[in-house]
């Protein structure tokens, strides 16, 4: 095995892993900047209309995004615990763990539907229809479409990772990964903890502003 | 059903246990502090997760020099941004721009 997945361009197998690993935090680093640029709009937002966004985080669904949290930092769980048996050479139960990992990020997914489904029904997509009963609506609009714009984003993120994990875990099932050979294992894992870092800050800035109020 | 190893288990439960700490603490009506309170323990979530899920601390050290370029960018982000929108009188948040 080993002796087919090493590209010629490389010394040896840790030469290759330790390169892909850069690539991914370097990619990492790049959606960092991404993702801040967006998270900056919000906190310029927050500062110019703090009563506003409160107010309007307060109609955020924050039962459904705990839970979703949970689901999400669990899944990170397995992932992590995925990697592990990865250098372990444990490939079958790589396999499930990868799988299970993907089957958490189905249901945040599936939840933020049913979330997003709720939201459309009260009104909250920003645009025409909007209706929103707080003292500013307008500006409560605002934050929702930031908060359309970044779960979304959020969103989109995970359906990649899910397409990629169940295929890095499709490829373990067939024995494809080694002690010493799981570069694409250590990738996708990092792609998905990040997603799932990108989160625990959503979280707080959607779901927990005026809440004790 | 192997168990998980010690490490990341633990982990994981320390980072529901700060995620069910952030979620009461927002029902304890923080006022002012609030945000800063919220985003310091989502700061040690990540924390958490990029040292230990992500393996960080046992990386070698230029995934720290990329891992951290990205929040130093940030950081320049945040701070210019900062820079124009603090100082510009008819941007205070009383007025709304």
């Amino acid at each position: 095995m080993s002796e087919h997945v090493l590209e010629k361009q490389f010394a040896d197998l840790a030469h290759q892993s330790e390169t892909a690993e850069l690539g991914i935090w370097g990619f990492i680093a790049t959606e960092v900047l991404f993702l801040g640029g967006l998270f900056c709009a919000y906190t310029v937002y927050r500062y110019l209309q703090p009563a506003a966004v409160i107010e309007a985080a307060r109609h955020t669904k924050i039962v459904i995004g705990s839970v979703n949290t949970g689901v999400l930092l669990t899944s990170s769980f397995f992932m992590s615990w995925a990697s592990l048996a990865a250098r372990a050479g444990q490939s079958r139960l790589l396999g499930w763990l990868m799988l299970i990992a993907a089957a958490l990020g189905v249901v945040f997914v599936a939840l933020k539907g049913l979330e997003y489904a709720q939201e459309i029904t009260e009104h909250l997509w920003p645009g025409q229809h909007f209706s929103l009963d707080i003292a500013e609506p307008r500006e409560g609009e605002v934050f929702y479409f930031i908060y359309w714009l970044l779960t979304g984003i959020h969103a989109l993120h995970l359906i990649v990772g899910i397409c990629a994990v169940s295929v890095i875990a499709r490829r373990a099932m067939r024995g494809e990964f080694s002690a010493a050979y799981h570069s694409p294992v250590r990738v996708v894992s990092l792609y998905w903890h990040f997603v799932d870092i990108v989160w625990i800050f959503l979280f707080v800035l959607i779901y927990l502003p005026g809440r004790g109020a | 059903m192997p168990m998980p190893p010690r490490r990341i288990a633990i982990v994981w439960l320390v980072l529901l246990g700060l995620l069910g700490g952030n979620i009461l603490l927002a029902y304890a009506g923080l006022g002012i502090a609030a945000p800063a309170v919220h985003i310091v323990i989502a700061a040690a979530m990540a924390a958490l997760v990029l040292l230990v899920f992500m393996e960080l601390d046992r990386g070698a050290s230029l995934f720290w020099v990329f891992a951290g370029a990205g929040f130093f960018w940030l950081a320049i982000l945040f701070a210019l941004t900062a820079a124009d929108y603090l100082t510009r009188y008819n941007f205070a948040p009383t007025t709304g721009g």
